[in-house]
């Protein structure tokens, strides 16, 4: 398969969709959860794991999580990782601030744009 | 943010960055998979690389989940992109691949970004929500 190929653009935008779900899902529910640090300080690291592990949210996001390292792992094994790993990272990072914006209403203000604006160019001049 | 949240920042780029290139090595190793035979893609993780790459793949996800309960994911994201910088390395240095003038270049932006945003604030402040505390308060 070409590295460029309508395949492995497909390939990506799998993973891409996936692995924003999944980050969404999972920052939701760790904002809901609360510092991990205090609540491993208060109750250690098995009520830590039972905080994190006991939220439906966080388990929606490690099933699309898993889906995307699947993804991941199909499309490495069709095409370079220098392609691969770069394309759907910066693809991600674009979706990921729209969705934090949209649905964990972060403040995305001018500083992190630019730094998302960066990111991006640079990961898309890696995958050059 | 304190020395230690850097670290743990440090954590999630560097169990990432590797974790992708030891899948990467191990799924050359399994050699082509099609979709007709998807099901061997479970096979993979008994590959020894697939399987240092799950490892490694779990300690970042231990310490991506650690940041995101103190940062923003719009904070995280690009505080860890380092990774891709260290992707592009290993991939010179360990899978000979190609390092053009291109991807240095996109060494030094994604530098630049991850120097915007850590310079400003981690978390964004939203006013206390009724269902903020339960779990936490569950788990102690």
């Amino acid at each position: 398969m070409t590295s460029g190929s309508g395949a492995t653009w497909a390939m990506i935008a799998s993973i891409v969709v996936t692995a924003t779900a999944g980050d969404v899902l999972t920052a939701s529910a760790m904002r809901k959860i609360g510092d991990l640090d205090i609540i491993r300080a208060r109750s250690g690291l098995p009520g830590a794991i039972r905080a994190v592990v006991g939220s439906g949210r966080f388990l929606a996001g490690v099933l699309c999580m898993a889906i995307s390292f699947f993804a991941l792992l199909f499309a490495l094994n069709h095409a370079d990782l220098s392609l691969i790993a770069p394309a759907s990272a910066s693809l991600t990072f674009v979706s990921n601030a729209f969705a934090a914006k949209l649905f964990l209403k972060e403040n995305v203000d001018r500083r992190r744009v630019l730094a998302a604006v960066c990111v991006c160019i640079g990961v898309a001049l890696l995958a050059h | 943010m304190t020395f230690r949240r850097y670290l743990v920042l440090a954590m999630v780029t560097l169990t990432a960055s590797l974790g992708d290139t030891f899948l990467s090595v191990g799924a050359r190793q399994l050699g082509p998979i099609s979709l007709a035979h998807v099901g061997q893609l479970f096979h993979a993780i008994f590959n020894p690389w697939i399987a240092g790459g799950i490892v490694l793949l779990i300690g970042f996800f231990a310490s991506y989940l650690t940041a995101l309960s103190w940062a923003d994911l719009t904070y995280v994201l690009p505080a860890s992109s380092l990774g891709y910088v260290v992707i592009a390395l290993l991939s010179k240095f360990w899978l000979h691949e190609q390092l053009s003038l291109y991807r240095w270049l996109g060494i030094a932006f994604i530098t630049a970004g991850v120097g915007f945003v850590t310079r400003g604030p981690a978390l964004t402040e939203h006013p206390a929500s009724p269902e903020t505390a339960p779990e936490a308060e569950a788990a102690q």
